[in-house]
């Protein structure tokens, strides 16, 4: 792998419950994200899939300091960001900044166009100079493929994928090193969805973009992703390249999890082991002891409930696809389903 | 043929102009069988289903033109007294966000309920005990001591499910499912896409699956309508259109799912964005974004036309399309 530009360790986000007006106490916490670890490289990207609630989110939102971690840490180079403030948080929250998933609700509706693609200059003066934003702001509009004289439009004036577009261009405006994009295209049509995704893939080349990429599709993820978290109840369950994951998960809700995408291909629907789970996540104000899976685990025993599983690499894998870091006590024995799984 | 709409124009008068939703509709569906209408936002394909239930909203919306037959009587014809006992008694709907359609403010077991008191006139008692029933059908778990809970104690998929409880109450032949699991996550999408065509294999219904997603179709659809722009611009049994599509449209849809053997290569992508429905390009509507586009296209208005024993395609050039 390349240089790790941003490194995620032990990340915890839990949010008090709390009872009483005037004294507040606490009776419990939400465990929106309860020890997350992976890396970035340079130029890579990692996709993040889970259900909702599993705390994808989350981490997105503490990855750029929207959200301050409970406990853990965010190094990027090497620097723990999370214990930052003031001039030092400021610098680094230029190199790191996101696209949000919803274009309808993330752009003012009151500002133009130029006026949101030029704000982070407002806050980081030192990027542009006053007199060249301008001409700054319309290279990003060209740049994102939209015509640069609509730098005086309003968002009602877009379509949402173009406003995606607007999105992805004030991501850019301060040259950041790494983006992280929230479901970036699952609010867009699908005829508009592929050329957004180009979009992504040509500016990482283009500008050396890392990108965290958090979304449900898991066609796409693949698509876009070196390397794949699966996420549950606030935890990485299994991580690895897109190989490793798609074609040879070891963990159970990996395998149901795909194995429930439809596939676009009516040949298909005979031939097709399915593993539909029952029932609901639990709730992650209250999770299961030991696995958080194991309420809809259809391998679980006694063990699971007992001991919480670590995310390692099963023993069973010392070499080949299926070496790559899961959290699952019987990751050494479950079989790899076919391949051709998931197209 | 249990439902068959014909010519279908609908539209809206807004602001800026009359906006042509749907311009020439036709489809049908059999009893037992499922239609999937693929399309966008803007397509048409959501109008034209809230038409054939009647729940459009007139004004602004109106039905411009054609039939809609149910069991061979033209719904658009009836007086609303008799097609409000079609309405939820013999075709019901199941929408996209359970959590807003649902009443927040009354149980579950209620808003089932009110189904047989009202169409049926049964007692309370008797409503909340066939509320009960319909529940497990549902495979609601613990019904019994859920049914007078409210719909916010419900998660996602257990929502979805009691839309889905709500519409089948009274058995009826057709049932419309308008996006019904774009809000939910994979794995309880495909719980509730099971229980779905379990119950119409079941109950032999006829379903119309609204839907954008392209997997979906090919698991549970029997046949396709592809809309564009308000008009069904390709029509064919499920197997064929994957196999072969005979419209542009439809081929750079398929072609832009990501697919294995291109990972890492751009994907294709249909240029260009969905028509304004306030200024719908002359000729083929899809004339600006297609890769196929001649002069003929510009102009002219493709017709929807027999391409095959069950097929229909509006492209001039469907031959092409299916050969390249």
């Amino acid at each position: 792998m390349a240089e790790t530009i941003l490194e995620v360790k032990d990340l915890v986000k839990h949010y008090p419950l709390t009872q009483g007006v005037l004294f507040k106490k606490q009776v419990g916490a939400v465990k929106a994200v309860d020890g997350v670890s992976f890396g970035l490289g340079r130029g890579e990207t990692l996709g993040i899939v889970g259900e909702s609630g599993c705390g994808k989110s989350t981490v997105a939102k503490m990855l750029v300091h929207l959200e301050r971690p409970t406990a853990g840490a965010i190094s990027y180079k090497g620097e723990d960001i999370t214990k930052l403030s003031g001039r030092a948080l400021k610098a680094v929250r230029r190199n790191i900044q996101m696209v949000f998933q919803d274009p309808y609700t993330s752009l003012n509706p009151r500002m133009t166009v130029g006026d949101i693609i030029g704000e982070p200059y407002d806050i980081h003066p030192e990027v542009a100079p006053k007199g060249d934003r301008r001409r700054r702001v319309q290279e990003l509009l060209d740049v994102v493929g939209l015509n640069p004289e609509y730098i005086n439009r309003y968002p009602h004036q877009f379509s949402g994928g173009q406003r995606q577009r607007i999105g992805i261009a004030r991501g850019l405006a301060l040259r950041p090193e790494v983006i992280v994009a929230d479901e970036p295209v699952s609010a867009l049509d699908v005829s508009v969805q592929a050329q957004v995704i180009n979009l992504l893939a040509r500016l990482q080349s283009e500008f050396d973009l890392s990108y965290v990429f958090i979304a449900h599709d898991l066609s796409i993820v693949r698509h876009i992703s070196d390397r794949v978290g699966v996420m549950y109840l606030g935890r990485v369950v299994e991580i690895g390249t897109d190989t490793q994951i798609y074609d040879h998960p070891t963990h159970p809700y990996t395998q149901a999890l795909l194995s429930a995408v439809p596939v676009p291909d009516p040949q298909a629907r005979a031939h097709r082991e399915r593993i539909i789970l029952t029932g609901d996540v639990p709730s992650p104000a209250d999770p299961p002891s030991g696995c958080p899976f194991r309420t809809r685990c259809w391998k679980a025993q006694q063990r699971c409930a007992d001991e919480v599983p670590l995310l390692a690499v099963p023993q069973a894998f010392s070499s080949g696809p299926a070496a790559h870091p899961s959290a699952c006590h019987f990751a050494g024995e479950i079989q790899p389903p076919r391949a051709d799984s998931l197209r | 043929m249990l439902l068959e709409v014909r010519d279908l124009h609908v539209e809206f008068r807004t602001r800026d102009g009359v906006a042509k939703a749907v311009n020439g509709v036709n489809y049908s569906v059999d009893e037992g069988e499922t239609l999937a209408v693929l399309g966008e936002s803007g397509s048409g394909k959501s109008v034209t289903a809230q038409a054939v239930m009647g729940i459009l909203d007139v004004p602004p919306g109106r039905i411009a033109g054609g039939e809609i037959l149910f069991k061979g009587r033209d719904l658009l014809t009836m007086k609303e007294e008799e097609r409000r006992k079609v309405r939820g008694a013999d075709m019901a709907m199941i929408f996209q966000d359970a959590l807003s359609s649902l009443n927040p403010v009354l149980s579950v077991g209620a808003q089932l309920g009110e189904m047989y008191e009202v169409h049926r006139g049964m007692s309370r008692k008797d409503a909340k005990a066939k509320a009960v029933e319909l529940m497990d059908r549902v495979k609601i778990p613990a019904a019994r001591q859920r049914v007078g809970d409210y719909p916010h104690q419900f998660s996602g998929g257990m929502r979805q499910r009691i839309m889905i409880a709500m519409a089948l109450a009274l058995e009826p032949s057709l049932i419309i499912a308008d996006e019904p699991t774009t809000a939910l996550d994979v794995t309880v999408q495909a719980q509730v896409m099971d229980l779905l065509a379990e119950l119409r294999r079941e109950l032999n219904m006829g379903l119309i699956l609204i839907t954008h997603d392209l997997g979906v179709v090919a698991d549970v659809a029997d046949k396709i309508a592809v809309m564009y722009a308000g008009r069904i611009v390709e029509a064919a049994p499920v197997h064929e259109i994957y196999a072969a599509p005979a419209h542009p449209y439809t081929r750079g849809l398929l072609d832009s799912i990501p697919r294995l053997d291109q990972k890492g290569q751009e994907l294709y992508a249909i240029k260009g964005l969905p028509p304004n429905l306030l200024a719908i390009p002359p000729g083929c509507a899809f004339n600006p974004r297609c890769p196929m586009a001649r002069a003929l296209c510009r102009t002219e208005v493709p017709p929807l036309a027999q391409v095959g024993p069950d097929r229909a395609s509006a492209c001039f050039f469907w031959k092409e399309c299916l050969g390249g």
